[in-house]
């Protein structure tokens, strides 16, 4: 008997185990596959080649997290730190997107040059304002708990603390689409391209479509508080998890990899604990899901257990993922026209225009993927020659649009797609076709089938307004615990979401604690 | 029916397989809405029909009523989630009348639940809910269909539907029990072969069956039964008839005494099962339901008002009353939700919504009246007194077999 079982070991289960172990809790963690991670692993694709096979870079996690849990004690080590972003095209010299030297972009146009530290500063004066909301259990509206109340509070005075100016752009701009955010202050197509791939990467949204700038919100308030700015361990993204899962040990949990949950049990409307596919059940005070919300409620519990109009919100949460990952064995270290060899440890965007995303975007809406997609590129390689045979190089890159839903269906589509990526790959990296020893692409469907996540989405949900805060994932499991008695989840598909952050995870045993104490 | 060439938007109402026997008995041709059909609200006068229900045998056409077939392996798990009693305790030819409720634990609607056989279920319904009952099947391996305009159905009530029923050739009719279904082989006289299914369930709260049939079959049975009947002087009634023999049973109506919780627009106004007084459909120990964990916990709190019988001072029926704490009518403590001159208890009877404390019974509270003396308005104060439902429980009802009277 434990008193709690995570199902599931991506990088927030680890963290939520961690943190339960270290209250004295006797925490036992059942991953799937046969290490643990999740969708945060690094794993060989083609002999001799390592890459992060889903998340490729860390930039998200809060540095106080990896102190609490001594990730650096126990042998996470960054091979390179606070990486540039560089915005490629095609027919265009590349631009670095750099707010303290631009002089590149003074170039093209002065005036975008000095409206770009602004954007930069101010951007990161509301991300640093949001970033606790974060760190914290959504609260309630309409109830009567001191908890709740307190959040309110907190927040409303954070953004109050933003001062007249700052705290009248954050509500104008809450909702808006990224588009008019950028066309408002910028000129050059290409940085705005750049600016509106990181409010786009990961979600079904174009430039145009309401309320994009929240995720870029989202995105830069969990960068507030980064351990790491942009950053690659050293050993890829797994290393993270394998510093996690010795912080787990530490702390006294046990985890078990190769042990697939199939369902979790419930006696008298209450969670006794698991079974596993191999019909061994292991019986827990509290069973705590890192699982997606779709898996978690309909597979691993049944609806059976829930109310319907609760079923109704969870069948109707949008996760289907629009991302796909592309994994390239290059045989010789690719160049790309007029990237300077600095800017390769960083990653490269490839999104010339907000209209060229936005076209990009057309195709996922009708269940096609991208006739011109965009992609973040990344040769970890550079940095972490240990990724790949002497002298070779891995090629990792974020590829959108790819819908999980492909009308033609990915079976047929996945060569098709691949062969695209690499063409207009091509175009910025001329011969790098010819370097290629192995490829693999992953679309949604293949994200789903290898991470187990519902739908493929990295976010294990959608991040917008309607599936934010304080109704993420659904109403009525929005503060971690749900409607089954004993049951918690800890995954992306709650507040605040995914990338490797692990303050889904951290949230949810602070909850937990509180709850069962 | 609707076809190609009939298509909805030229028939807005939908005429049941007996309307055209309704039309020609209708004398005051009154129709009503119900559930997309018309029917008929009065065929004479309401007081003639009330009584025909009362002391003889009739007929009322019951197919509006929304029937939906619930069917597949999973039939008996899924309908245990979405309904508040426990059907594994519902034998094959058994019929339970069962709410279910939203995840608030209010009601969303009521309804009958006929077992049919293996895995096969049929609910009937005032009101179309396919929505839900088909969210409710997710994770469920259960086929859910609405039938309604399949089967044509009449309800027979009254003391001497079993005489008719036995006159109309159905053998061994009187041994069904009530919540009973049974297969009768169609009446020779009717020239038509196959079965025709009746179940002794009602909405008047007398002895009384209804009669689930091919809509083809419609009217030969409709004219067999008059036939069957006309010693035991039986008669078509209309829906006002039947709405004060309900009240008198202590039966609900929906959008009347309550508003199901999928319809209401003002928060405040959906009813519990606790609050309507329909506790005694939930169970809580056969597992998880749609509502039952707020229902536990409303369960856990003090009740703030209660559905119950009102039996009024004065012969002038309490529609739409106000309910006061005392004659000053200062205090307001609820309201009436129906009401009726029971012409066969000779008392005033209503059902009320009453809040906390005054709904015990035997207490005593105040309604507002208002009464139309030849266009003169006049307002009462008349004592109410808390009562226990039904007001009306005939023995016959019960009756295996039941009398010929």
């Amino acid at each position: 008997m434990y008193d709690c079982i995570i199902v599931g070991g991506g990088h927030n289960g680890l963290v939520c185990a961690a943190y339960l172990a270290r209250a004295r809790r006797s925490v036992l963690v059942l991953e799937a596959a046969d290490q643990v991670g999740g969708a945060a692993v690094t794993r060989e694709f083609a002999p001799g080649f390592k890459v992060s096979a889903c998340a490729h870079l860390l930039h998200l996690m809060p540095g106080s997290l990896m102190r609490e849990l001594g990730l650096d004690a126990r042998g996470l080590r960054m091979a390179a730190a606070h990486l540039p972003s560089t915005a490629i095209a095609a027919d265009q010299a590349p631009l670095a997107l750099d707010p303290s030297d631009c002089s590149g972009l003074a170039a093209r146009c002065a005036a975008d040059a000095a409206a770009y530290p602004r954007y930069r500063q101010r951007l990161q004066r509301l991300g640093a304002a949001l970033q606790p909301v974060l760190e914290a259990t959504p609260p309630r509206l309409g109830t009567a708990s001191w908890q709740d109340r307190w959040s309110w509070l907190r927040l409303g005075w954070r953004i109050r603390r933003l001062g007249r100016r700052d705290m009248r752009e954050l509500l104008r701009i809450g909702g808006m689409c990224v588009q008019d955010l950028l066309d408002e202050q910028f000129d050059t197509p290409l940085l705005k391209g750049a600016l509106g791939f990181d409010a786009v990467l990961g979600a079904n949204l174009g430039p145009r479509s309401p309320g994009s700038v929240l995720p870029l919100l989202y995105r830069t308030a969990a960068e507030a508080r980064s351990g790491s700015a942009l950053a690659q361990p050293a050993g890829g993204i797994g290393a993270v998890s394998q510093a996690l899962a010795a912080a787990v040990f530490a702390a006294g949990g046990q985890i078990r990899t190769g042990a697939l949950v199939e369902r979790i049990l419930v006696n008298e409307d209450r969670v006794a604990g698991v079974v596993l596919a191999s019909g061994e059940r292991i019986a827990a005070r509290q069973v705590i899901s890192n699982a997606d919300p779709k898996t978690t409620f309909l597979k691993l519990l049944g609806s059976e257990h829930l109310d319907t109009g609760f079923v109704r919100r969870v069948t109707g949460l949008r996760a289907g993922g629009v991302t796909a990952k592309l994994h390239l064995a290059l045989g010789r270290l690719p160049q790309f026209t007029g990237v300077a060899p600095q800017a390769l440890l960083g990653r490269l965007l490839l999104a010339p225009s907000l209209a060229y995303i936005e076209r990009a975007f057309n195709h996922a809406k009708y269940g096609e993927f991208s006739a011109q997609p965009i992609i973040e590129v990344t040769v970890p390689s550079v940095s972490d020659p240990g990724l790949a045979p002497a002298g070779k190089h891995v090629l990792s890159a974020l590829v959108q649009y790819a819908p999980y839903q492909l009308l033609a269906g990915w079976q047929h589509e996945r060569v098709r797609f691949t062969q695209l990526i690499i063409d207009t790959l091509e175009q910025c990296a001329p011969g790098l076709r010819a370097g290629i020893e192995a490829a693999e692409l992953l679309t949604p469907m293949d994200i789903e089938r290898e991470f187990r996540i519902n739908g493929g989405h990295w976010h294990h949900a959608e991040l917008a307004l309607d599936q934010f805060f304080m109704v993420r994932p659904v109403p009525g499991a929005a503060q971690y615990h749900t409607p089954m008695s004993g049951l918690y989840l800890c995954g992306a598909g709650c507040h605040p979401g995914g990338g490797v952050m692990g303050l889904a995870g951290r949230n949810a045993a602070r909850q937990l604690l509180r709850e069962a104490a | 029916m609707l076809t190609e060439s009939q298509p909805h938007y030229r028939q807005p109402l939908l005429k049941t397989p007996f309307h055209e026997r309704a039309r020609a008995l209708s004398q005051v041709d009154s129709f009503v809405a119900w559930a997309g059909y018309t029917t008929v609200d009065v065929f004479t006068f309401v007081e003639q029909e009330y009584f025909a229900i009362r002391n003889a045998a009739t007929l009322y056409d019951l197919t509006p009523m929304v029937k939906y077939r619930i069917a597949g392996p999973d039939a008996l798990r899924y309908l245990n989630r979405l309904m508040t009693r426990d059907l594994g305790k519902l034998r094959p030819k058994r019929v339970a009348y069962s709410i279910w409720c939203d995840d608030e634990g209010h009601l969303i609607d009521d309804g009958t639940v006929f077992h049919l056989g293996d895995s096969d279920y049929r609910l009937c319904t005032g009101e179309r809910q396919l929505d839900w009952l088909l969210a409710s099947a997710v994770g469920f391996d259960v086929q859910i269909a609405e039938v309604t305009s399949d089967i044509a159905a009449l309800a027979l009530q009254g003391p001497t539907s079993c005489a008719v029923l036995k006159n109309f050739g159905l053998d061994g009719v009187e041994q069904l029990k009530p919540f009973e279904l049974g297969y009768f082989g169609m009446p020779a006289i009717l020239g038509a072969t196959g079965e025709l299914m009746v179940s002794r369930t009602g909405f008047t709260g007398d002895l009384g069956y209804e009669l689930w049939m091919h809509p083809e079959d419609a009217e030969a049975i409709w004219d067999g039964l008059m036939q069957a009947g006309r010693d035991c002087t039986i008669r078509p009634i209309g829906s006002r008839a039947l709405n004060m023999a309900r009240i008198e049973a202590g039966f609900l109506m929906p959008n009347v005494d309550f508003v199901s919780s999928e319809r209401t627009l003002h928060v405040g106004t959906e009813r519990s099962p606790i609050e309507l007084g329909l506790g005694w459909l939930v169970d809580f120990r056969k597992g998880h339901f749609t509502g039952r964990r707020a229902l536990l916990a409303e369960q856990a709190r003090a009740p703030s008002r209660r559905l119950v019988g009102l039996d009024i001072d004065g012969d002038k029926p309490a529609h739409n009353a106000l309910l006061y704490a005392d004659r000053s009518g200062r205090r307001a403590v609820g309201s009436v939700t129906s009401a009726t001159w029971s012409p066969t208890c000779k008392r005033n009877i209503a059902l009320a919504m009453v809040d906390a404390p005054h709904f015990g019974t035997g207490g005593s509270i105040w309604a507002e009246i208002y009464l139309n003396r030849e266009l003169v308005w006049q307002r009462r104060m008349a004592r109410a007194r808390v009562v226990e439902r039904p007001f009306f429980a005939p023995e016959r009802r019960r009756a295996t077999p039941p009398a010929d009277f």
